[in-house]
């Protein structure tokens, strides 16, 4: 019997890097995409040693557009994906963006823009196979805009709108689209953030995704608390929102 | 906004503030750049300063946790040194090996079992962690990158089983793992003596491959030396397969420092009391899951902060003797300082050695204590301790400890000259400067 296969493209992030080693466990064939190859080998070896039955990498840069198809390709070679996971992403200087035009797109195309194309190749391919999970990492920031982060908001409210539309189109195709929310998390993008009891670890996150995934949600909010905070921050009216500090 | 400074141990006795640093990919690491002293700190599961440098760098190496290897026809793993006994456990188990020693929690880190060189319940037929260690990878602040083994680098090999950390950085280890299920044959036997105990002790040493003991240091009079006996040996058969007995993540969690009357003297009594007489029988006999038996603690995520926001003093020391008798002097010397211990492990040490240089263990008794911190009170306990243990040639542990004298560290660690040779310039902690006062 052919072993199941996930796809993670941003395998590097440490919220990624959780939630292959839970299929690692399961023992699934993992295609791994990232930016550096000297990070690539440790996550392959990694998953190894944890029970994958293969690993495949393969080097992108996603600050440059580039042939989003043959990443597709490469990944589905032989098979077909059971689940994709797209989690690279930059937290950005919103300070810096403000300055500049050119700073802010180049976030906007690590942020959205390679989400956007890659969802699009992927989802041909998937739908055309009628099986398969696509589970892409947005966030609560982009839920409502706030002055101090809203470039990155503003990305990840788009993949948020992009998810929805996506999955409605996926349905009939038996494809399914999961919108992953995490709120504060402990990894390198916040490293240099003081960070107070919200913030969890990657794990956490990782089992809540495999757990959404495993459960066919539409969306999830990880920890779950998130979507207590997030239903009462989107009931904040305009009037009273666009004078606080946030 | 910037990042936490702030860092404690276990015992959350002593806190400082540190330069942290992150390490996270093994190729990439690079400390020729950073402001010294430097130490890495693991899980920080040592309860005094072994694993704190204030003022200094702090290495952490949490996010060092990638396996490299693991080969379940050997039985050899390789991993990086910030992988934690609990990733290993979920790797391990469900092919039917285990933890060739095993301290009691699953929450260290590889890199630092090999720095404590911990040890467990089995040392009288294992030794310590370090004796399972094939080979690591050191990582010095001058940028050289070694391999260490019995073969290789055998001086800074064995400076750095037991080298709290002042060696360099390890990056990685290769460890020999023990086929085993994950189920354990526990006894649990009453002892109402200390004479009973080491009769049971005598007799239990080349039949059970774990043994302790607990004591109830509060117990007087006809109850005196009285507690729990638990020895254990792996099943050999199980019924279901081994995943099924891997453990879960704790579910309990202790979230504020709690205040000083949950762990006073009256409570540790009645805690005591009633561990003791929850077993009806003088002997009981259970199969269990290897998860409460040797790690019973970790159930409640961290219930160091039962001891307030003062925190605790453990206190480990190890005496050369073969019999018990000292044993009576300590407890009613504990019991007239009013100074109760709650959680009170004995443990009787066997004769391998260890291959590192400052590893704590050898052969005789071994005896930790925990104090909930008083302040001076509580020191003065310790340094009338202290003299206790001199006299009868102990010494005590590096991962508890966070009181102890420059003298007492310097006369009872005799390979300690040919040790500082080998510690990197730039690597340093508050333990190191502490031990090194007055030289
Ligand atoms: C509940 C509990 C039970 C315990 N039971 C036992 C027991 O039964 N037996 C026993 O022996 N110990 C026991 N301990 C102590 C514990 O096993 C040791 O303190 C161990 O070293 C902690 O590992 P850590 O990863 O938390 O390391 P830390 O406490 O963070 O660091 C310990 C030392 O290791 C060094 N270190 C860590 N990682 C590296 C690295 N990668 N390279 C170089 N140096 C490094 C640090 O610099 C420091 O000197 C217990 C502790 C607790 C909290
Ligand atoms: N951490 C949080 O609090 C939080 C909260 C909500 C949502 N998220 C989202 O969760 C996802 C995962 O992030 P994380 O928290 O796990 O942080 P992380 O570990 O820092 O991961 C970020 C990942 O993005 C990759 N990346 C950045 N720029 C790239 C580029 N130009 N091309 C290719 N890859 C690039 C990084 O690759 P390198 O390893 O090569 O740098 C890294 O793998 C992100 O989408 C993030 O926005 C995080």
């Amino acid at each position: 019997m052919q072993a199941n296969r996930m796809v993670i493209i941003g395998a590097t992030s440490a919220i990624a890097t959780e939630l292959g080693r839970i299929y690692a466990t399961k023992r699934w064939e993992i295609y791994l995409l990232a930016r550096s190859p000297e990070k690539l080998k440790i996550l392959e070896d990694d998953l190894k040693a944890r029970g994958a039955v293969a690993t495949h990498s393969r080097c992108f840069d996603f600050a440059h557009r580039g042939n989003y198809q043959g990443i597709v390709d490469w990944a589905s070679q032989g098979g077909c994906i059971d689940l994709l996971l797209i989690a690279h992403g930059v937290l950005g200087d919103q300070k810096a963006s403000e300055e500049s035009n050119e700073l802010a797109l180049q976030d906007f195309e690590v942020n959205f823009l390679s989400y956007m194309c890659l969802l699009n190749s992927f989802s041909k391919n998937m739908e055309s196979k009628k099986k398969g999970t696509i589970a892409v990492i947005s966030s609560v920031a982009g839920d409502r805009g706030r002055q101090s982060n809203y470039f990155y908001g503003t990305a990840k409210g788009a993949i948020t709108i992009f998810c929805e539309g996506l999955r409605n189109r996926l349905f009939k195709s038996n494809v399914h689209v999961l919108t992953v929310k995490p709120g504060f998390v402990k990894t390198p993008m916040t490293a240099h953030i003081k960070q107070g009891p919200l913030f969890v670890e990657p794990h956490k996150i990782a089992e809540d995704i495999s757990r959404a995934v495993e459960r066919k949600k539409n969306q999830v909010y990880t920890p779950w608390f998130w979507w207590i905070i997030m239903t009462i921050i989107k009931m904040i009216p305009e009037p009273i929102l666009k004078r606080l500090k946030l | 906004m910037s990042a936490n400074t702030h860092y404690l141990s276990w015992g959350r006795a002593h806190r400082f503030e540190h330069k942290p640093h992150k390490l996270a990919w093994r190729d990439s690491i690079e400390l020729s750049n950073l402001s010294e002293p430097m130490l890495v700190q693991g899980l920080g599961r040592s309860y005094g300063d072994c694993c704190l440098n204030g003022s200094g760098t702090l290495l952490l190496s949490k996010e060092l946790d990638h396996m490299i290897a693991f080969n379940p026809d050997t039985g050899i793993l390789d991993c990086e040194a910030g992988v934690s006994l609990d990733s290993v456990l979920k790797l391990i188990v469900p092919h039917a090996y285990f933890l060739p020693v095993s301290p009691g929690t699953k929450y260290v880190s590889v890199g630092g079992a090999i720095a404590n060189d911990v040890h467990g319940k089995n040392h009288h037929v294992a030794g310590t962690f370090g004796k399972h260690v094939l080979g690591l990878k050191l990582l010095r602040s001058n940028g050289e990158l070694l391999t260490c083994s019995a073969d290789e680098n055998q001086d800074l090999f064995a400076a750095s089983i037991g080298g709290m950390g002042l060696t360099g950085l390890i990056v990685s280890a290769k460890i020999k793992l023990k086929k085993a299920l994950p189920v354990i044959d526990q006894e649990i036997i009453k002892f109402n003596s200390l004479s009973e105990l080491q009769e049971i002790e005598n007799a239990s040493q080349s039949r059970y491959e774990y043994t302790v003991s607990w004591i109830d240091t509060l117990a007087s009079g006809k109850q005196f030396g009285r507690g729990l006996y638990f020895r254990g040996n792996h099943c050999e058969h199980i019924k279901k397969s081994p995943q099924d007995y891997l453990h879960s993540n704790p579910k309990l969690q202790v979230f504020f420092d709690a205040p000083s009357f949950v762990l006073s003297e009256f409570s540790i009594k009645l805690f005591n009391s009633v561990l003791f007489h929850k077993q009806r029988q003088e002997k009981k006999l259970e199969t269990v899951p290897y998860d409460p038996f040797f790690y019973p603690l970790d159930a409640v995520k961290s219930w160091n902060r039962l001891y307030g926001k003062q925190g605790l003093y453990q206190y480990q020391f190890v005496v050369p003797c073969d019999s018990l008798d000292f044993m009576g002097d300590i407890l009613k010397f504990l019991q007239k300082s009013h100074q109760a211990s709650f959680l009170t492990v004995l443990k009787k040490f066997g004769s391998i050695t260890s291959p590192g240089l400052m590893s704590f263990p050898k052969e005789g008794w071994t005896l930790a204590l925990d104090f909930p911190n008083r302040g001076t009170a509580t020191l003065k306990v310790l340094s009338d301790l202290d003299r206790m243990v001199s006299d009868l040639k102990g010494r005590l542990y590096s991962a508890k400890d966070g009181h102890m004298p420059a003298s007492m560290y310097q006369s009872s660690y005799p390979k300690l000259e040919d040790f500082s040779k080998l510690v990197d310039p730039k690597f340093s902690s508050n333990f190191w400067r502490r031990v090194n006062a007055s030289k």
